[in-house]
């Protein structure tokens, strides 16, 4: 039984990280309906972010993590406006194509950097020896992941629920020429959406960076990972995210531990979560949390 | 019927049958504008209009008259389509708004109720409403006074502040639009036909609000509307437009009693006789008014 909850447990930490890396995306498309390429490129940057400032720069790492949140806020937001805001109101596969060429311009500037090249690991700052209880263990690197990912998601839930300007954002997903005749500025939500979606993804990578390490192939790999989380979550909707980053991370880890290496199968965790992903959007097109088109008759 | 010559009513109205006070300069002034969509098709061939502080001012006219596109040049949202005012200007307080973003017009003041409601469907009744304080820089707590006067204001949204609003009726659709636009605390509110798609009850209603708002927020209102009946019982001067034009204008009690616009606008004859919509029709193709 222990066995079951330890897959449980794990499954949740990766099922967050999950959550919080697909956060980023579901912001961008459900405010511009674009689907960002780059995002694990984004994640990627994050990781490498903190890492740069607390070894090499000598930051304390929960100083060096706050200042990468701020960092990838506006490094986000300033490609928003350079890339892309010249292409509000172009057809929205011209502005898929942009980001795809973002995601080859970041990968070659991570090339030239010794994080295209080196695997690094962030030096232990944590209690090395796991916290245990009833057979179930965490490490604390873990536990300080998920709590760190319980408040990011916490504070975007309620930007979006209760601050003006984070409702005035799902105006704009909603109706932009109503959302204009109100006075909102659709190119700056558009701005905003990218920045909070840079600061959520360089919070997933800095924690993947300390659970993992970082390697830049695996760090890239989350933003095709996302992929079959925010699909079944629903594109536009953030509860979807959470839910669906952390079904994925529960399934992957239970296929793991219980059909891997059994009956002859190998592997299974990696593509289980799409047999899964394709069952339910047999029975749910738009996801499980997707925005329906209200009709009235 | 033998029409009479076209009436152009250019007197000078504002001292003729209002306030000789009034006479100072209006609040917001269209100056003879022109607007082209994709540098190509002309849609306003020089509209000119007035709207005098605290008072309701309608723009009436057939589909595809220009309203809307007069409307959409004055508050900034011309843009998306694809627009742009290539002559004349428009300036409100005193202030060029030609070809201004929308959010500085909605800032200065003039916030426009879009055409066919256009609330936020996804967003409940609560959150549509204080979205509208978006551009607002006072104090959570006016703001907060301000929307709970909304509620006092339409009592029936008090009731569905939970509901989303793509659920809710046409009418209540419409309040939410309206309230949605005050809550920018504007200077003048536009209406895009509040009417559209509404049941005769309900516009009566709609307009008995617009007048209310009128009297007691002292908000000047210019209304585009396609029901020149209504729209002439409570606005204090019209202008109505066909292609692109201004062909008539005057106080709304005048033009309500010109015979051309009860015959093309109000479907009633010199007798009073009711004629069938289809005679109108055909009879007003053939018909210029310039």
């Amino acid at each position: 039984m222990s066995y079951f909850f330890q897959l449980m447990v794990s499954g949740i930490v990766v099922g967050s990280i999950y959550a919080l890396s697909a956060l980023g995306f579901v912001l961008i498309y459900k405010s511009s309906r674009v689907l960002n390429i780059a995002h694990g490129q984004i994640i990627a940057g994050g990781a490498f972010i903190v890492f740069a400032l607390t070894v090499w720069v000598g930051i304390p790492i929960v100083l060096s993590f706050l200042a990468s949140l701020v960092i990838t806020f506006f490094l986000a937001m300033s490609v928003e406006r350079i890339f892309l805001r010249r292409l509000i109101g172009e057809p929205i596969i011209s502005v898929i194509m942009v980001t795809i060429g973002l995601m080859s311009i970041l990968d070659g500037v991570i090339y030239l950097t010794p994080f295209g090249s080196m695997n690094y690991s962030f030096p232990e700052f944590l209690p090395t020896t796991p916290l245990s209880l009833g057979g179930v263990s965490i490490s604390w690197t873990q536990l300080v992941g998920v709590v760190i990912t319980a408040i990011l998601i916490g504070a975007f839930s309620w930007f979006f629920k209760s601050a003006t300007l984070g409702i005035s954002m799902r105006a704009v997903s909603d109706d932009q020429l109503a959302s204009m005749s109100v006075g909102i500025s659709v190119p700056r939500v558009f701005g905003l959406a990218w920045a909070l979606a840079g600061l959520s993804a360089a919070g997933a990578g800095a924690i993947i960076g300390n659970i993992t390490g970082l390697n830049y192939e695996t760090l890239r790999a989350f933003g095709i990972a996302v992929f079959p989380v925010v699909i079944l979550g629903g594109l536009d909707s953030i509860i979807g995210a959470v839910v669906a980053g952390i079904i994925m991370g529960l399934i992957q880890q239970f296929a793991a531990g219980y059909v891997d290496g059994n009956w002859g199968l190998n592997g299974t965790a990696d593509v289980l979560p799409y047999v899964i992903l394709l069952v339910i959007l047999l029975f749910k097109p738009h996801g499980l949390f997707g925005t329906h088109e209200i009709e009235r008759v | 019927m033998g029409a009479p010559a076209p009436t152009r009513l250019r007197a000078d109205w504002r001292i003729d049958t209002m306030n000789t006070s009034l006479a100072d300069s209006p609040l917001l002034e269209v100056n003879n504008i022109e607007v082209v969509y994709n540098d190509i098709i002309q849609v306003l061939r020089g509209v000119s209009l007035a709207v005098p502080k605290g008072r309701i001012v309608a723009l009436l006219g057939t589909n595809g008259a220009g309203k809307t596109t007069t409307l959409r040049a004055i508050s900034g949202l011309l843009k998306p389509e694809n627009g742009f005012i290539r002559e004349g200007y428009i300036k409100f307080n005193g202030v060029d708004i030609t070809n201004q973003l929308g959010t500085d017009v909605v800032r200065l003041g003039a916030v426009m109720v879009p055409e066919g409601r256009r609330v936020f469907k996804h967003l409940t009744v609560e959150e549509n409403i204080r979205v509208g304080s978006v551009t607002r820089r006072e104090s959570l707590a006016v703001i907060r006074e301000n929307h709970q006067g909304m509620y006092r204001h339409f009592p029936r949204l008090a009731e569905i502040t939970n509901r989303l609003a793509g659920y809710c009726s046409g009418g209540e659709q419409q309040m939410i639009a309206i309230a949605r636009a005050l809550m920018a605390a504007p200077q003048m509110l536009m209406l895009d036909e509040p009417s559209l798609g509404l049941a005769p009850l309900l516009v009566k209603d709609i307009f008995r609000n617009i007048q209310v708002i009128n009297q007691e927020l002292k908000t000047t209102i210019l209304v585009v509307e396609q029901n020149a009946k209504i729209a002439l019982a409570i606005s204090d001067y019209a202008y109505i437009m066909e292609s692109g034009k201004i062909v008539l204008e005057g106080a709304s009690r005048e033009l309500q009693d010109n015979p051309d616009v009860k015959e093309f606008y109000m479907g009633i004859t010199q007798s009073g006789r009711r004629k069938s919509f289809k005679e109108v029709k055909s009879y007003k193709r053939r018909k210029r008014w310039m």
